[in-house]
């Protein structure tokens, strides 16, 4: 199984947010859509504050509980990797992988009903391209990559920065990583 | 302190500012479904236990309602559905993982056996439409197998009654992303729900007083069983993590407070039980009460589990963006 991952620095991200626009533009995400966005986390007690920037979309789970909470097949791994994608085919619209992703990551594509999130751009990272976020960070602070790989880049960020993960104590095992 | 506040537009429909995407409709589906559970097992248990001198009404007629309630539990299932035109992709898989596939066959067997066990006693309970069914030579065949099996008919809907009834609080507990349905007694606490209904049916349904104290009996005993599920339930949330003690507060003093414990707990379940220890004590009730409000609990039961449910999170974003906003700017 192919693990895919984004490292997503936290020290040089500023929160521009053109990663979602990037994402809107890329993908025809309609609208009052969207598949990634911006956090901005502050923690302290003024004036002793830190502030941390993260864009955020679905994790691409190893565990994905969506997957196994699709009642279709709809949801489903892209050949034996881990990104998650779903087949609008066979989606249903039952709504139950949304109410299993603790990111709550996916959304309703209006007015079609099927159930739509982030690919990670599977038919870019196909043609050997990163995601179209990745690719217009003007920061640079995104980068993707092959886990398996020790020595792709994104290996290699893993092994020489501190990082951490989102909800890691759900299990889901989430492929999105943050260096801070 | 932490604050996060989300920085760019996310204000995807029914998923922000928080989850909502389940309305009446699957708390309606959820209901029928543990309703025509207990229906199943009732009529099933009489049966077996050839108790069908003191209860006839639950022996013989009460059976029909179950596959009328769930197809009408179904519809609703259906109404909710956001890709309706793809509905029998339920049908084209079994995912073995998903609790809402193992239920989708499972209705598909329950919706047989649930006829077979209206066919056993069509002749005796409904004779007009016995005569209709009659009339036709499959129709024929298949209520003298029915007949013929009883014993096999029954102890099916049992199984399948008791499978049905857990499988209504398993799809909800399931879900380990929701703190507040990821619990195991949401199983054991729709299942005694629904027998509650049904004996609450059965109440309402029946003309023999003896049933009727039978079956009002039985209630208490449901009932009761079901705040002791509850008060469980509570104490497994309140001695849980951080996120599902965020999930109790819900219901403790949260958004959910009046409807869990003033239109569910007290209306649904209190007063009932109340008024059903006054029936069996031989004091006036308007005996038609009682079971109604059963029947409401069961529902606010779903209801309120289901919505307070989908709110509780893993995540605690502030929602900074403000939708109105975005449409100035069109
Ligand atoms: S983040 Fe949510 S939608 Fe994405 S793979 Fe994980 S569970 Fe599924
Ligand atoms: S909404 Fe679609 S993708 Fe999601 S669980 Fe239902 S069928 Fe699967």
């Amino acid at each position: 199984m192919a693990r895919y991952a984004m490292v997503i620095d936290t020290k040089t991200c500023i929160g521009c947010g053109d990663c979602v626009v990037a994402c809107k533009t890329e993908n025809k995400v309609p609208a009052g859509l969207n598949r990634d966005w911006v956090v901005e986390a502050t923690r302290g007690t003024y004036p002793d504050l830190t502030t941390e920037f993260r864009s955020e979309r679905c994790n691409h789970c190893s565990h994905a509980t969506c997957v196994y909470t699709c009642p279709t097949g709809a949801s489903h791994y892209w050949r034996d990797s881990n990104i998650v994608l779903v087949d609008a085919a066979k989606c249903t619209g039952c709504k139950a992988c949304i109410a299993a992703c603790p990111y709550d990551a996916r959304l309703i594509m209006h007015p079609d009903g099927y159930i739509d999130k982030c690919t990670f751009c599977h038919h870019r990272v196909e043609q050997g391209l990163d995601p179209a976020c990745v690719s217009s960070c003007p920061t640079r602070c995104m980068h993707f990559g092959v886990l398996d790989d020790p020595g792709s880049h994104v290996s290699r960020l893993l092994k020489s920065r501190t990082y951490k993960v989102l909800l890691s104590e759900t299990g889901n095992q989430p492929n999105v990583y943050y260096l801070i | 302190m932490i604050e996060e506040v989300l920085v760019t537009a996310r204000s995807n429909p029914k998923i922000d500012p928080s989850l909502g995407i389940w309305s009446w409709e699957v708390p309606m589906y959820l209901f029928l479904g543990g309703l025509t559970a207990g229906i199943m097992c009732f009529a099933a248990l009489i049966i077996l236990l050839r108790k069908e001198d003191q209860a006839p009404w639950a022996a013989k007629k009460m059976a029909i309602w179950a596959p009328v309630l769930l197809t009408v539990g179904m519809g609703a299932l259906f109404l909710d559905l956001e890709h309706k035109l793809y509905v029998y992709r339920f049908y084209t898989t079994f995912q073995i993982s998903s609790p809402m596939s193992w239920g989708s066959w499972i209705l598909l067997l329950v919706y047989p056996v649930s006829i077979l066990l209206v066919l056993c006693s069509i002749r005796d309970a409904y004779p007009r439409i016995g005569g209709v069914i009659e009339r036709f030579s499959a129709g024929r065949w298949i209520t003298a197998f029915a007949c013929y099996h009883r014993q096999q008919v029954a102890t099916w809907s049992l199984v399948l009654g008791v499978f049905l009834g857990f499988y209504t609080g398993i799809l909800l507990s399931a879900f380990s992303a929701r703190p507040f349905w990821n619990t195991g007694f949401l199983a054991p606490l729709f299942l005694i729900s629904g027998l509650s209904s049904a004996a609450a049916l059965v109440v309402l349904g029946t003309r023999s007083q003896a049933e009727r104290m039978m079956f009002t009996k039985y209630d208490i005993g449901l009932i009761s069983l079901e705040l002791a599920l509850i008060a469980l339930l509570l104490v497994n949330l309140a001695t849980g993590t951080g996120v599902q003690l965020d999930a109790l507060k819900n219901v403790m003093g949260g958004e959910f407070t009046t409807r869990f414990w003033l239109y569910f707990v007290f209306i649904g379940l209190l007063i009932p039980v109340v008024l059903n220890y006054r029936e069996i004590s031989g004091r006036r009730t308007w005996a038609f009460l009682s079971p109604v409000l059963v029947l409401y609990g069961g529902y606010m039961l779903r209801l309120v589990t289901v919505e307070a449910g989908q709110v509780s999170t893993w995540t605690r974003y502030t929602q900074s963006f403000d939708p109105v906003l975005l449409d100035l700017l069109r």
